[in-house]
């Protein structure tokens, strides 16, 4: 797996995406630091672009590398490698060299400004360790999508979708529950609601950390309450962890399944 | 040496292998031949563990080859379109997929014959058909597995190159290797093949030598049998 690895990390290392994405970091880094003067301003801000654009370049990227590598993933198949080494080795090349993108591009500049004087520093990392995580996740959604689907457009249509409904659609709906069933208690169905999409879940989990939840007025108590006890961050951590693994022997059993 | 048994395999609707029985023992170059679409490639792709069948078993030296690899180390196969990693190298794919192998491959004395030297430097998504088809001969036959599986290896090649195809298909034989060979080209197949297993709606329709198929078939030379064997397909 790690022969794999290597190849599928040194190919995108010299592609010119990666460089792209990680010079947006570094810009998006240095001009919010500018601009803010802040360091924890400027990470109030970066989450808001982190919790919606990593999964977004996370499952383009996921399909897109998949189909991309179909010659390569061929040519893999018919010598002597097990083929679960071949899908989850790719699958690492790609997740590592855009979580390395992240916390380079990111780091860099809040390393320049002073990161490790400041205060700030936790609620960074939890920003980076977040982001990392969203890129995991939706990484492997995309490689789960792509092996599900021979067709290109189709792949990439229900990846966008995927981001769409996690990132924007998710939210509308849980809203509108909570408006429609007002009357209810809905402490448990909303910390339930927001532990199955974990871009919510990565959100909230900053938001509590930055100790700005009081925002989120009764529900930010219910959070604060929940996700403020040691039991409550690590079911978070857990919830994240299981959203990396679960797709992850997804692609396990259906790479042992498929036809190529 | 491989022995399959009951093989079936279909796609979607598409029924393409309903029951193979095949058993290959011998030593020698088999040529697969059938019309298309009659499960040529399917079949050698279920050998290689590409394509997973829906039924039967396929052994190799005695060994069920299902959710195995290490069988792969001794198999050396020839895709039927070779379909490379566009960004790399021709120098930087040998490379890799001898680093992949854990071999050093006689790759030298491979480039000189086709005269592949003025490419190693070139991307692999730049180079023509046929030279393309020079690089997958050479990542194939570097090895030097006991079994090689070609896949229409004739498809581009210019006649010299055919010519160096030709011998170093019989130098691997005579080494006492097993060759499996599909072909479209009759002459090819006439030339090379020990053996001949037809392949005709999903089953094993005739294995044997050439003379066995032309007594069988009762036409005065190879191709006319063929002809005779796909037309009655027809019938």
């Amino acid at each position: 797996m790690f022969k794999i690895l290597k190849y599928s990390f040194f190919d995108l290392v010299r592609s010119r995406w990666s460089y792209v994405y990680l010079f947006f970091y570094l810009a998006l880094g240095f001009v919010l630091l500018f601009l803010n003067n802040d360091l924890s301003k400027a990470v109030i801000t970066l989450m808001n672009v982190i919790i919606i654009l990593v999964p977004l370049i996370g499952t383009i990227f996921g399909v897109m590398y998949y189909y991309d590598s179909k010659e390569f993933t061929e040519l893999l198949l018919a010598q002597p490698i097990k083929r679960a080494d071949i899908f989850l080795g790719q699958y690492l090349g790609v997740a590592i060299s855009l979580s390395l993108s992240l916390l380079i591009g990111l780091g860099l500049p809040f390393i320049l400004y002073g990161l490790f004087q400041s205060t700030a520093i936790w609620d960074f990392v939890l920003l980076l360790v977040t982001g990392t995580f969203l890129t995991l996740i939706f990484t492997a959604l995309a490689f789960n999508i792509a092996l599900y689907n021979e067709n290109k457009i189709k792949g990439f249509s229900y990846a966008i979708l995927l981001w769409l409904f996690m990132a924007v659609i998710y939210d509308g709906l849980f809203l509108m529950s909570l408006i429609l069933l007002e009357e209810y208690p809905l402490d448990t169905f909303s910390i339930g609601a927001t532990l199955f999409n974990p871009i919510d879940l990565s959100r909230i989990l900053i938001l509590l950390k930055l100790d700005i939840s009081a925002l989120l007025g009764y529900t930010g108590a219910v959070f604060q309450k929940f996700f403020g006890t040691g039991l409550g961050f690590s079911m978070a951590l857990s919830a994240l962890v299981l959203w990396v693994v679960l797709p992850l022997l997804n692609i396990y059993r259906k790479s042992r399944k498929k036809d190529f | 040496m491989i022995h399959i048994e009951n093989l079936y395999k279909s796609f979607g609707k598409n029924k393409v292998l309903e029951g193979i029985d095949l058993s290959i023992s011998e030593k020698g170059i088999f040529a697969i031949l059938g019309p298309n679409g009659s499960g040529k490639t399917t079949l050698i792709k279920s050998i290689l563990g590409m394509v997973i069948p829906d039924n039967g078993t396929i052994s190799i030296n005695g060994n069920s080859i299902k959710n195995k690899w290490n069988y792969r180390n001794e198999i050396d196969y020839l895709p039927q379109i070779a379909n490379f990693p566009a960004n790399l190298t021709v120098q930087e794919l040998i490379k890799m997929i001898k680093d992949l192998r854990n071999l050093r491959g006689e790759d030298q004395q491979l480039i000189d014959l086709f005269k592949l030297s003025p490419f190693l430097n070139k991307k692999l998504s730049n180079l023509s058909g046929g030279t393309k088809q020079k690089v997958n001969l050479l990542l194939t036959l570097m090895f030097d597995s006991p079994l090689i599986i070609l896949d229409e290896p004739t498809t581009g090649l210019d006649p010299i190159a055919l010519l160096h195809l030709k011998k170093l298909i019989l130098q691997e034989k005579a080494k006492g290797k097993t060759i499996l060979i599909t072909s479209h080209i009759m002459s090819f197949v006439e030339e090379m093949a020990d053996q001949i297993v037809f392949l005709l709606e999903g089953k094993v329709y005739f294995k044997g030598d050439i003379t066995a198929l032309l007594t069988q078939t009762d036409e005065p030379n190879f191709e006319h049998a063929i002809a005779n064997l796909l037309t009655k397909q027809n019938v």
